[in-house]
């Protein structure tokens, strides 16, 4: 359809398969644009240090896509989001810390040495015996369906029952704020079973596979990127369906959409546990990558940073999440590498100018681009046509 | 537990009451007044303890006479620069966000962060501490087994009559008419007359100036750091929550409710156990009563 058509009032015609093929294309170029870059581009262009930061960024990307889900489309502000990275992100570390000690062989000569077989922190706090929820985590099979099943469930019993009362807004932000508070102050104050403010470290192997391989590290990375790409399908596939719409009309007038017959509650509770399964499953990634589960990726200020990589890429775009947590995550680095003390004085400032400035973020700026190219490409087909008319 | 014992417990209760309501006030008067989420509230509190910092610096060096009277300058100087900051930080920010409570919570987290790391970059990386001035060292003996600390003592008579001012300047003042007027019904007040904008400012204003007053006095029982706002920013805005947005005598009963608790459960439990769980009590609490404890009925 063309500008002209639309000036005369002309409603659109059916379209042919080729155009049904090119408005498919269209809408999925960003989705494969990313795919090469994350799949193709990246693992030949940065070598294998720069591709760590990468995969690193990438796990972190998964709370942004969650976040565009529930507070682009939901309306519903979480500064929760690190609750569910953490929970994840301690799931694996457990499961992996649990399998250091048993084989690696500077564990069992410290296991020899202290005559009992716990993780190393656990013996420098004196706790005398495994904790009885530190035991599932022995196993593979419990861990990694844990990781994808015990948030999502948490977090939408947790969000239906606020939802139902109605709690929401900005009432909703302080309580999931306070959830990332209470966390973190768990998992500092029980150093003997947590880990403490050092976290959970000291990991090599997954399966007895060493994570410290470059190979390995290419290998997981990929997965990380493949299992985000899956999250952006999914993210994607549920803004554009009817969910999605069911979404945006809740966040823009929920009384409607609750006289409508819809129970509203039930909407934002799913969605906000899907966000939380990203969550999570980001933060098994990201302990798996880096080494660590620790509670400064779990409390207060972690969680709302995360609420700014979704909004730099543009809250209401999926792909643009992603986007986002790299080119923060990129800036955080090169701020850390050559002036570690004005990159607070960037993301204050970040956080202030995005809102001010630029509430769709990047994704915003892109479509407003679009939408200057496409007007300036009508206006030159709109002229030939009035000169004829006239 | 002999009564000593209980009546030292509830006197840090009603301590950490106090200091928990010398924060929330200011906070109940921007977020359930105003209805803006300020973020920066901890790094204004920071502010203002730095102010405090200042003046018994200047005090030292060029009136060290005076020295035993700068608590009280000190809290003048806190309240007139935090206030003054507040006052430009919503007409250069806050003003615009009025329609968007979710955004301010992000623009104004965005500011803490930046007045963060100006207080490590142009002040200290480290804390700093005021020195005790000598009328407030030591303690009362009340009876032989009770000695209350006169610092404490101290602040809490300074809450009480900054609960009273604020009480009179809402209540009894032109000004606090007018504030209430615009928190009520907006554009009624302003067809009455009233220039919203001004007092939009104005209260923000007085919000953070009682910021600027708690740090000062918090200075009296702890050293002040970069990050000492951040640490206390959940529990302020919990205490408001708690007590219900919409009226500040709720917010004064929920600082003495909570206060007491962090009091009683310390004395079973390690501090940040009872802090996590005087946490999720509230949480539970506010799924019980959505709109805190104490809410005025209106008819919406």
């Amino acid at each position: 359809m063309t500008a002209t058509d639309y000036v005369r009032g002309k409603t659109a015609p059916e379209k042919p398969a080729i155009g049904r093929f090119s408005s498919v294309l269209k809408e999925t170029t960003g989705f494969i644009v990313l795919a090469l870059l994350l799949l193709i581009a990246a693992p030949l262009l940065l070598d294998i240090f720069r591709l760590g930061l990468a995969a690193k960024y990438l796990s972190l990307a998964f709370c942004a896509v969650g976040i565009v889900l529930v507070w682009g489309y939901g309306g519903i502000l979480s500064l929760g989001q690190g609750v569910f990275f953490g929970m994840g992100s301690y799931m694996i570390a457990m499961f992996l810390k649990l399998e250091a000690t048993q084989s690696a062989s500077s564990a069992q000569a410290l296991s020899e040495f202290f005559g009992s077989n716990l993780p190393d922190f656990m013996v420098w706090n004196s706790v005398e015996e495994l904790p009885w929820w530190w035991e599932p985590f022995h196993h593979v099979w419990f861990t990694l369906p844990a990781i994808v099943l015990v948030p999502p469930v948490i977090a939408f019993v947790f969000a239906y029952l606020v939802f139902r009362r109605r709690v929401g807004g900005v009432y909703f932000a302080i309580v999931t704020l306070s959830l990332s508070a209470i966390m973190s102050i768990v998992i500092i104050g029980q150093q003997g079973v947590t880990g403490g403010v050092n976290g959970i470290t000291d990991f090599r192997t997954f399966m007895g596979i060493d994570l410290n391989e470059d190979k390995v590290k290419v290998a997981m990375y990929l997965a990380t990127a493949v299992l985000l790409l899956l999250c952006v399908f999914i993210g994607r596939f549920i803004a554009l369906s009817r969910l999605g719409k069911i979404l945006v009309a809740i966040r823009d007038r929920e009384d409607r959409v609750r006289f409508s017959g819809y129970d509203t509650a039930l909407f934002k509770a799913f969605v906000f546990a899907v966000a939380a399964t990203f969550s999570s499953i980001g933060g098994a990634l990201y302990s798996i990558q880096t080494g660590l589960a620790s509670p400064s990726l779990v409390g207060i200020v972690p969680s709302i940073e995360m609420v700014i990589y979704a909004a730099v890429g543009g809250r209401l775009s999926v792909i643009g999440a992603v986007y986002g947590t790299f080119i923060v995550g990129a800036a955080k680095t090169f701020f850390s590498e050559n002036f570690v003390e004005y990159w607070m004085y960037f993301i204050g400032g970040l956080f202030v100018v995005i809102v001010m400035f630029l509430p769709h973020g990047l994704a915003g700026l892109f479509d407003r681009a679009r939408e200057v190219m496409r007007m300036r490409r009508s206006v030159a087909t709109l002229n030939p046509a009035t000169d004829k008319e006239s | 537990m002999n009564i000593d014992m209980l009546a030292m417990q509830a006197f840090t209760g009603l301590s950490i009451f106090t200091i928990l309501m010398l924060m929330a006030l200011g906070l109940a008067i921007v977020f359930g007044l105003m209805g803006v989420i300020n973020m920066a509230h901890g790094e204004l509190m920071a502010m203002g303890a730095y102010c405090s910092y200042a003046t018994a610096l200047f005090f030292e060096r060029f009136l060290p006479g005076l020295m035993d009277s700068y608590v009280f300058v000190g809290i003048v100087v806190a309240f007139v620069v935090t206030s003054l900051f507040g006052y430009l930080l919503e007409r250069g920010l806050i003003r615009f966000l009025y329609q968007r409570p979710l955004d301010t919570l992000l623009a104004t987290w965005g500011v803490s962060l930046i007045l963060q790391q100006c207080y490590r970059q142009f002040i200290n990386p480290r804390e700093v501490e005021v020195p005790t001035v000598s009328w407030l060292q030591g303690a009362w003996q009340a009876t032989e087994g009770i000695s209350l600390p006169l610092s404490r003592i101290f602040i809490i008579c300074l809450a009480l009559v900054t609960a009273i001012l604020v009480y009179l300047l809402l209540f009894k003042t032109r000004t606090g008419l007018r504030i209430r007027a615009v928190t009520q019904n907006r554009s009624m007040a302003g067809a009455t007359g009233i220039n919203t904008e001004r007092v939009d400012a104005l209260t923000f204003a007085l919000g953070c100036g009682l910021a600027g007053i708690a740090g000062s006095s918090f200075t009296m029982l702890a050293s002040t750091g970069p990050t000492t706002g951040q640490q206390y920013i959940v529990d302020t805005f919990i205490v408001v929550v708690f007590g219900g947005v919409e009226s500040l005598l709720g917010t004064i009963a929920s600082a003495f409710i909570i206060g007491q608790m962090q009091s009683w459960f310390e004395y079973f439990m390690s501090g940040s156990m009872a802090r996590a769980s005087i946490l999720l009590l509230v949480i539970a609490v506010i799924y019980f009563r959505p709109n805190g404890l104490f809410t005025t009925k209106v008819r919406r």
